[in-house]
């Protein structure tokens, strides 16, 4: 995701949703969003948001704090 | 094997009760797949491919047609081109639907040997087998790749001109025509092994292997009058099935009904529809019921294994055993589509330790084998194999204990992962603590015996489990899942249906239901059932008791909020002489209002970590380079052990699969890419007389995200066993095994490189 970020590890965004944040983020970071959204409120396949640790069912439309804490990480199949 | 103390509040969790599936399956009763039976079926014969990779030229099925008793043929022809691309499986995962429909039956071209290019329905599987045989297909055969490297070589066969790269990871970019790549990263990997004392680096291989299920695959379709379908299958998901065939065969969801039969094993292998849309068509075409049975060589052939790898990787640590890098590249079959399990391969692989400095380099790559799948925490054994092996070499080269060198580096609870967010309530600590404290760890060896220790971890899954719970007049419950019961999840669903509701388990009967009689819910996989379903189930048990005290105020006439509800027992605050116990309470709901029935559908958030430790003692034949289990002991962190007796089961179970790994078992295919071993005579999996007792010490470090603390369990005992066996026949023999699986021949090659190193 580092490429998304000119080489930044960690960003901050303001918003109430992750949706939010991610349109905030592609505001200084252009193809942001292209690369997490899919259409609409939907996150593209293959990728999971976790906000403040837990693997949200929402996506995007996940509330958050403040202080929360967002990652979008890769999706993990189970047998 | 230890058994966990009940813990005090508990009436029914962390006993073993009776599994009330037992008796119908040891006297025959229980119907599996090739049990069904129906009026009026026809049976279905599969013409697969004789080619690793060829384009279809022409499929002619004319003679096959005039065959008397042949009653229709399908070919990929027949089937509409998927309408929706991608089907989402929770968490992020998904199927690609082209590629899933492609991979039930080829359309322009075929990708391994196996692939389906036909099939017929006729009187008699004979007949059937006679028919298929008669189809005339012209191929232009195509020259496959049958092994990552030359895959990912100048000059390879290509597969597809074009694929989705992104089905599987978001930013995985389609590096080489192919493979895919993704890559990980956190802190500075030059500086990082600029600060080691100590740096390993090896390069590792492993074999394509099979889930091993002893049922293949299994179906029965039939069609009615207002276009529905009904498809009685063996499958760790209906509903999973039920999606696929909607959309391949151009379905409303509703027009197909799938029920789940019994099944004899999965291990991720049955979460994909093979063969049900083949039987949907053919019976649609015949107008009549299809049966269709996978043979054990059509089921090694074309359903999914779990891929053969190769991996390089660079490890370094301080002198006083602080890791501070990690460098891997691993590159994974995906076989004949893309999205394998290289993102969970990549994570897995060092996540249970702190390393500050890593870059982790992932490979999906298309080669002529079947489309993998997953099995048993995909992808992590392979690469455990890697890292463990070199955590031990490094702690070698240090001169410390491997498991205090573990312990230094071990992820606690709220330490960051490589995915950056804090790790969730973890005993990675105590559970190699106990590995440290059990007798076999000092157990005493003889020569050329050996003993390695390996440590595991998978994520687990939550995603959308549902249930029912229907209260009858005398007490008893109803209790209806749709979470196939692959290992005896409907006792351990039906013990915390009990316990929440505070009666006996006796007094529960639990049953699997189809799609058209219950709430929607993913596949049985992730180790996610006895957790994820479990709160769906406890969450219905307080629905029900929720509303049993309504009727307990209204029987009493005052206010729901005077009763009070603990261990099956209601009683009104205001009124000491007002008691019901549950069964009490259940006679009178049909003068109450009626009888009392609830239902949830949850998608739990806060999934626990599943770690495991394997202790293993081997002896080394260094003549011939057999290797012998001795003594296995495995440690398993359970969060709560809900029925100990099952947990121990899975622990074993897992085991002995990565036993068969780590010694036996692999895929092997001619230069043609044919599967030249596809029989459980030549597929080597282990016996009875390969694996020893195994011993089973069960932790419990509670998850909070489930409200008796449950943690999957089914996964990860598969994890260790092939990098603690590799390290155990270093520490018999002084050679480092670098290839899966470790058979006499690969042991011996070692010893002798050992024995012209030392001449040397």
């Amino acid at each position: 995701m580092q490429s998304l970020t000119n080489g930044e590890i960690t960003v901050r965004a303001d918003g109430g949703n992750v949706k939010e944040l991610v349109e905030d983020l592609d505001r200084n970071y252009p193809g942001f969003k292209s690369a997490i959204v899919a259409e609409g409120v939907l996150v593209r396949p293959g990728i999971s948001v976790v906000v403040d640790g837990r693997v949200v069912k929402k996506g995007l439309l996940h509330p958050v704090g403040v202080e929360s804490e967002v990652f979008f990480i890769p999706a993990i199949g189970g047998g | 094997m230890n058994k966990p103390k009940k813990p005090p509040g508990f009436r029914v969790v962390g006993t073993n009760p009776i599994r009330p599936d037992g008796l119908d399956k040891v006297t025959g009763r229980a119907v599996y797949g090739d049990d069904f039976k129906i009026a009026g079926m026809l049976h279905g014969h599969v013409l697969r491919s004789p080619h690793a990779h060829a384009r279809i030229k022409s499929i002619d099925t004319r003679k096959a047609l005039r065959l008397p008793g042949v009653r229709a043929i399908i070919t990929g022809a027949d089937f509409p081109k998927p309408s929706v691309p991608m089907v989402g499986m929770g968490e992020g995962g998904h199927f690609d639907m082209n590629d899933a429909a492609d991979n039930v039956i080829a359309k322009k071209k075929v990708f391994y040997d196996g692939h389906v290019v036909a099939a017929v329905a006729a009187d008699n599987p004979h007949l059937a087998e006679e028919a298929a045989a008669l189809i005339e297909v012209k191929y232009e055969v195509l020259p496959p790749v049958m092994d990552v490297r030359s895959a990912m070589a100048p000059g390879a066969p290509v597969l597809h001109e074009t694929f989705n790269p992104g089905a599987f990871f978001m930013k995985t970019i389609k590096v080489l025509p192919n493979a895919s790549r993704l890559e990980l990263g956190a802190g500075d990997i030059a500086k990082g092994f600029a600060e080691a004392d100590v740096i390993v680096e090896r390069e590792f291989t492993t074999e394509t292997v099979h889930q091993g299920y002893i049922e293949s695959h299994i179906c029965t379709a039939q069609w009615d009058e207002r276009g529905q379908v009904t498809i009685w299958t063996t499958t760790q998901g209906a509903f999973a099935i039920r999606d696929q065939v909607a959309i391949i065969c151009a379905l409303p969801m509703s027009h197909v009904r799938v029920v789940p039969l019994e099944i004899g094993g999965g291990f991720g292998g049955k979460d994909t529809a093979y063969i049900e849309p083949l039987a949907a068509m053919l019976a649609k075409k015949a107008d009549r019921p299809v049966k269709v049975v996978m043979s054990r060589a059509e089921s090694l052939r074309a359903t999914g294994p779990s891929p053969g790898t190769y991996i390089k990787a660079k490890m370094g640590a301080k002198r006083d055993g602080t890791l501070v890098a990690a460098d891997l590249s691993l590159a994974f079959e995906a076989g004949g589509f893309p999205g394998g399990p290289i993102a969970a391969g990549t994570l897995t692989s060092i996540t249970r330790y702190n390393i500050p400095n890593v870059r982790l380099e992932g490979f999906d790559v298309l080669v002529n084998k079947p489309k993998m799948k997953p099995y048993r925490a995909p992808g992590a054994t392979q690469s455990h194999f890697a890292v463990e092996q070199l955590l031990d070499e490094l702690a070698e080269k240090i001169g410390m204990d491997p498991v205090d060198f573990r312990l230094k580096n071990v992820m606690k609870t709220g330490d960051r992962l490589i995915l950056g967010f804090p790790s969730p309530p973890i005993g990675g600590a105590e559970l190699l603590e106990a590995v440290k404290k059990h007798p076999h760890y000092k157990a005493p060896l003889k020569e050329n015996q050996g003993r390695g220790m390996a440590f595991g971890f998978w994520f687990g899954a939550g995603l959308t489990s549902s249930a029912e719970l229907s209260v009858n007049s005398d007490g008893t419950v109803q209790m209806c899942t749709a979470s196939c019961d692959l290992s005896g999840t409907r006792l351990t669903l039906a013990m915390q249906a009990a316990e929440a509701l505070g009666i006996d388990v006796d007094d529960v009967s639990p049953t699997v239901g189809d799609t058209h009689s219950v709430g929607y819910a993913l596949q049985t996989v992730g180790s996610r059932t006895t957790f994820a379903t479990g709160i769906a189930v406890i969450e219905t048990a307080q629905k029900v008791l929720q509303e049993m005290a309504c009727r307990a105020a209204l029987l009493w006439e005052t206010d729901a909020a005077n009763i009070n509800v603990e261990n099956g027992i209601f009683t009104d605050r205001n009124n000491p002489a007002h008691k019901f116990n549950f069964k009490e309470l259940a006679d009178k709901l049909e003068h109450s209002g009626g009888p009392v029935s609830a239902q949830s559908t949850v998608t739990p958030e806060r999934v626990g970590f599943q770690l495991a430790a394997l202790l293993v003692d081997v002896e080394v034949d260094t003549e011939t380079g057999k290797v012998d289990i001795l003594r296995c002991t495995a440690f398993q962190d359970a969060g709560k052990a809900v029925h100990p007796d099952f947990v121990a089961g899975q622990v074993q179970g897992g085991v002995a699969q990565g036993l068969g790994w780590a010694l036996n078992e692999e895929y092997w295919y001619d230069a043609k890419g044919h599967l030249c071993n596809a029989s459980l005579l030549d597929y080597r999996m282990p016996t009875a007389l390969d694996v020893p007792m195994i011993d089973v010490v069960i932790l419990e470090t509670p998850n909070p995200g489930h409200p008796y603390g449950v943690r999957g369990v089914g996964e990860v005992p598969i994890v260790p066993p092939a990098a603690a066996v590799a390290i155990a026949i270093h520490n018999a023999i002084g050679v480092r095994m670098d290839h899966l699986p470790m058979k006499p021949g690969c042991v011996l090659q070692k010893i002798k490189d050992q024995r012209a190193a030392a001449a040397a």
